[in-house]
Order: C-alpha cells, then structure tokens, then sequence
C-alpha cells in the first residue's frame, strides 16, 4: 500500500484515475466496436459505427443491431458488474484473491439458477431470479456462519471457500439430476457463456446495475475508511460491522446480476481491480476504474473466444479461466512470500 | 491472540496431550472393522443390490452368474480402487498438514490433484500421449511440481494458503475444461480429469500404479518420527538427530507418489486428506507416528462410504466419489473455521 500523500499532490493523483477509467472506457468500447464488426459477415470498424449511427451498408443493421449488439452490452455490463465487485471484495477480505468467484458466491449464483431451471420453467426470467435469490442467500449463510461478535475478513474467506465447495457439488448433483433438455441449458451456468444471450440478458444486467451501481456508490466512503481498518473507521464515525454488512449485500447482488447475465465467468472479478490498480497506480478500492476494466476484459475475452473457435463454439469463462491462469501464476511468482499484497 | 470485532479471543484449549494408546489401538482396531463393513457394502450396494450370500458365492466359487460377473468385474476392482486411493489421499494430507503445519492442508484443496489432472490431461489432448503407464509419469511431474509449490507457501496463514490453492484449482480446471471443449473427440475421456470418480473399469490401472502408491506409503510412514522431530522446529530437530532438509524433500517425494498415483487411477478427489487427520486427531493426538497408520485405515473408509453414497443417491444415475467427498470436505471446513481449529 502507498503511504498517505501530502495535500499539494492528491489532486494529481485523483486525475490519473479519471484519465484511466476514460482510457478503458474507450478502450472497452473500441473492443466492442471490433466484435460488432466480426463474424460470418464481417465489418470495418467505420461501417460498424455507421451502421449504429443509423446509416451503413445493406442488410448490416440487422447483424450489428439485432444480432450482435445484444450480446457486446451483455459483456460489458457483465464485465462492469464483476469488476465493481470484486473490488469490494478484495477490499473488504484485504486480500488481492478475495473475490466473489474465488469465494463462493458465484457458486451461489449458479446453484440458484440451476434449481429454478430444474424446479419451474425453462427461461430466462426464473433463472435469473434464481441466480439472484441463489446469491443473496449464500451470502447471507456465508455471513451468519462466519459470525463470531463480528465478520473478520479472513473468516469470511475460508467459511466461503467451504460453503463454494459444498455448492460446486449441489451444482453438479443437479446436473446429474437434470433431465437432456433441461441439461443444456443448464450447462450454460456451469460455465461462464455469451453464446445464445441476447436482449433479455442485457437488460437483465443493465436493470441491476442501474439499482445497485448507485448504491455501491453512496456507500463508497465508508469503503474507504473500513481499508484503515474497524478502530479507525468507528472513531471517524463509521459503524463498521453494519457498513460491511450493506457492502457485501450490495457487492453479491453485483456478482448475482453478472451471473444471471452472463454465467459464472471465473477470474474477471479478481484480476480487474488488481490490474485496474496497477494502471491507476491510487491507493483505496478504485471500484469505478476496476469495473471498467472489467468490462474491457469479458469484451475482449469474448472477442477472442469468437476468434479462436473454429467449429465448437468456446465459451467466454474458459478464455478468462487460461488467462487468469496465466496471470494469478505471474502474481504468485512476483510478489515475495507468494501473496504478499 | 486475535482480537476479533473488540473481543480477545482465549488462547487455542485444544488438547494437544498424546492421547492414551488404549484409546489409539482401539480406534486402529475400530478402523480395521469398518474398513472391512465399508469394502463389504461396497461390493453389495449399487444399482443393482446383491445379497451378502451371493457377493461370497462370487468371492469364494465363483460359476459365472450374472452377479459373479458384476462383483469380481466391477465392484471388486472399484472397491480395491477406492481402498488404495483412500489410503493414498488420506495419507498424503496428514504428511501435508504435519509438514507444513497448517490444518487446512490437503492435496485437493492446495491444487496437488489439480496439478496432476492438468498434466495428464496435457499429455492426452495435446502431446498425443495414450496408455496408462505414458501419463502415468505426467501424473507425477504435475503432482510435484504443485507440492513443491505448496512446501514453499507452507508458512503461510491458511487463509493466504487456501485462497492460493483454490485460486491454483480454478485456474487449472478451468484450463482442463478448455481442453475438453475443443477437443470434442475426447470429450469422454478428458472429464475424468475434472471430476474423480472409483471406477471398476480400471482395475488394470490401478495395478500399474500400484507399486507407485505403496512406495510412498512405505516412505511416508517411515517418515513420520522426523515428521515429529521437525515439527518442535529445525533447530531442536537437528538436536535430535533429524535432518530437516532432507525429511521434507523425502515428504514432498512421498506426497508427489501418493497424490500423483491416486490421481492418475481415479481423477482428481478433494478433501479426503483434509477430513481424515482432522477426524482422527482425537484418538491419535497431534503426532505424525500415530496420525499416520490412522489415516491410512480411515481414508479408505471416508472414500468407498462416499462411493456408495454417490450410488444410491440419484438412482439409476450416478454421484462421482469426488463430488460427494468435497461436499463433506466444504461443510467441514465451515465447522473446522467455527470451532477454532483453523484460525484465520
């Protein structure tokens, strides 16, 4: 962690954060515009942005607008979701793995939907509320079963790698249970996929992020003085176990909102706000600059995974899941003592 | 001390006095019988339930009934399986969390098994590699290289530690289920590297790394006095006469046999090391010399109850072993990080 800085430099250090989320912000949307552009009828980028502007080519409204835009939203808000939350869960866990997928709650969220898909109808409306309910009520057992006179972060963690393991296994005793048809779609929340989602799914991810974006951001304050840990934060006035309590409700639903749209899309929700961090070089959550950056990696990671696929279509999370990899190895290596913040 | 939410926390009241051996005999005699029940109803219990008279008439005389056919064919080797990677697991998790001293080591929850899946499924769908005894080596070399890893975190908080390993886990599987996706021909083949499961198909496998797994049975257990001495630290260790360097290279070696032989017969199995040196603990105390010959009767156990489990729960459809035990496994650790065993 950096050290506090001096009055006459803080106001240099909170431009570098809004120049950075600018430049992801536009570095997400020029990876959206490629992917709308890619596919059996391939585009420019120049055409893309002409055809959303109202004009283009014959016949390619119907591939950008219709087809493909649904899905480019679907990543980013996905991707927005997850990052958000996984800052306010490393930040809350003072762990750089502590994030939702790492400790369950994306588990949650698929258990959930693989029971309402199971239990009433397939579609897209019960499976999403079930991700939700499926969420918020891991998180609740997660919180209770880790309560001792308080949550302490690091009990926090290891109660829901238990609870993630336990629920990794209801998941696939329901998808052994489930029958062919419902099996498929089922499969889709076993593994994070963009593949078939559309315009139900966007909405789904821009309605939740449109309820809990902007209570994530009224309490982001109180964030802030929790990282100076429970004392400080209670002398400055700052009810600490009742903040932490709405943080983690607000970041699970984040998480539960990203799964229902998207599929448990592993690793985004830990390496965006660590990455987000490095380019803002800022001390604190950085919860807006790490959800933007998570939208510019589920977008590119779908772009990718379009790429690569010849014949079988490879979902997103297994992109995400091999470049994780590739990157929580380089951060097990680069910091001494394995995982030293 | 852990000041936790402006409460103190006493200091840890866990007996760490030897228990008595009468207690300690006793449960190896208790584990023996069990084992004997477990290995007995796993060859009974299954889709199709076969009366205790006719498992014995297939055993003893066999004439070539339809049942003779389906115990000496599949139940048994699936049951010897379950009993030699039980053992193999149980032991490599008690060797792991006296090593490293820390109670939530284990070679599934640390990512050993999954370095081990990794590999084989490395040498499958990409080197080309077939036959049992070319991965076998593969199994091996991931297994180690992962515990190496994990020796090295060993110091660590467990909270650090298990973040890291299922962090590792993730990341893995992740990469194997890629590997099966695009490699649809293998489809069948690769998804025992994601899910472990008993089967009694690869009875032949289970004699190829058999030699493997009994080595490092062999050498875990004669590790176990410099287990103990090591475990008062390096320095009273030397003054004892052990050597530390050495003990813990021997018990990476042994860690790599066991959980890498386990794993390649019946994929990756999480949470069998954890439960079993944590169930035991109070019969045998805190010491390698007895934790060892214990887990090495209970984990069998634990893994064919678990196999049998996964078979009458979802009939006519099976549970992997696999799925089951880390069922068990995350609801332990939730009771283990409660009770204070694990201290974050």
């Amino acid at each position: 962690m950096m050290p506090l800085r001096g009055a006459g430099l803080s106001v240099r250090l909170s431009r570098r954060p809004l120049l950075t989320g600018l430049a992801l912000l536009a570095a997400g949307l020029s990876v959206a515009v490629v992917t709308l552009g890619t596919g059996t009828v391939g585009l420019t980028p120049a055409e893309v942005l002409r055809t959303l502007a109202g004009g283009g080519p014959p016949g390619a409204a119907l591939v950008v607008l219709d087809l493909r835009l649904p899905r480019v939203l679907d990543a980013l808000l996905a991707g927005l979701a997850l990052g958000m939350s996984g800052a306010v869960f490393q930040s809350l866990s003072r762990n750089p793995l502590g994030s939702p997928d790492i400790v369950g709650f994306g588990n949650g969220a698929s258990a959930g939907a693989l029971l309402a898909i199971i239990a009433f109808d397939a579609g897209t409306v019960p499976a999403t509320l079930g991700a939700l309910a499926g969420g918020a009520l891991t998180a609740l057992a997660v919180y209770l079963l880790a309560w001792r006179g308080g949550v302490h972060g690091g009990r926090l963690v290891l109660v829901g790698i238990g609870v993630s393991a336990a629920l990794e296994a209801v998941i696939r005793f329901l998808f052994v249970r489930a029958d062919l048809g419902k099996a498929a779609q089922a499969a889709t929340w076993m593994v994070g996929s963009l593949g078939g989602r559309g315009r139900d799914d966007a909405a789904v991810a821009a309605g939740g992020l449109l309820v809990l974006g902007p209570l994530l951001f009224l309490q982001l304050r109180r964030l802030t003085m929790l990282e100076m840990g429970d004392d400080a934060a209670s002398a400055l006035g700052v009810p600490a176990e009742r903040a932490r309590l709405a943080l983690l409700a607000t970041a699970t639903g984040l998480t539960a909102v990203a799964v229902a749209a998207a599929g448990p899309i592993p690793f985004v929700a830990l390496a965006a706000p660590q990455l987000a961090r490095r380019v803002t070089r800022a001390a604190g959550p950085g919860v807006l600059t790490a959800g933007l950056m998570g939208s510019l990696l589920v977008a590119a990671a779908d772009w990718t995974a379009q790429r690569l696929s010849g014949s079988a279509p490879l979902p997103v999370g297994v992109v995400t899941g091999v470049l994780g990899g590739a990157y929580l190895a380089w951060l097990l290596v680069a910091t001494r003592r394995g995982l030293a913040r | 001390m852990v000041i936790i939410g402006g409460r103190t926390e006493a200091a840890p009241t866990r007996d760490t006095a030897p228990a008595s051996t009468r207690a300690y005999a006793a449960a190896l005699a208790a584990g023996l019988v069990l084992l004997a029940a477990a290995a007995a109803a796993s060859l009974a219990i299954g889709t199709r339930q076969i009366p205790p008279g006719q498992v014995w008439h297939a055993l003893a005389a066999p004439t070539g009934t339809e049942t003779d056919g389906i115990v000496r064919d599949l139940r048994l080797p699936r049951t010897l399986i379950g009993v030699a990677a039980g053992a193999a697991l149980g032991l490599a998790g008690a060797v792991m969390q006296t090593l490293t001293r820390n109670p939530l080591a284990d070679p599934g929850l640390l990512g050993v098994n999954a370095g081990a899946s990794a590999a084989v499924a490395t040498a499958i769908g990409v080197l080309g590699v077939t036959g049992f005894t070319g991965y076998l080596w593969f199994a091996f070399a991931g297994a180690g290289l992962a515990a190496v890893l994990v020796t090295l975190l060993g110091g660590a908080e467990p909270v650090r530690l298990a973040l890291a390993g299922t962090a590792v886990n993730a990341a893995l599987f992740g990469y194997v289920n890629g590997l099966q996706l695009l490699d649809t021909g293998t489809l069948d083949a690769m998804r025992r590297w994601s899910v472990g499961a008993l089967d009694g198909r690869r009875g032949g496998e289970l004699a190829g790394a058999l030699p493997f797994l009994a080595a490092g049975a062999v050498l875990a257990l004669a590790l176990a006095r410099s287990l103990d001495a090591i475990a008062l630290g390096d320095d009273a260790a030397r003054s004892l006469g052990a050597h530390p360097g050495r003990t813990r290279a021997l018990s990476v070696a042994a860690i790599t046999l066991l959980t890498g032989g386990a794993t390649a017969v019946c994929g990756p199995i999480a949470f069998v090391g954890l439960m079993v040196p944590h169930a035991v603990r109070p019969f045998t105390g805190a010491g390698a010399r007895r934790l060892l010959p214990c887990c090495l009767v209970y984990a069998p156990v634990l893994l064919l109850a678990s196999d049998i489990a996964g078979r009458v729960v979802t009939p006519p459809g099976e549970v992997e072993a696999g799925i089951v035990t880390a069922f068990l496994g995350g609801l332990l650790l939730v009771v283990l990080v409660r009770g204070k065993v694990v201290r974050p």
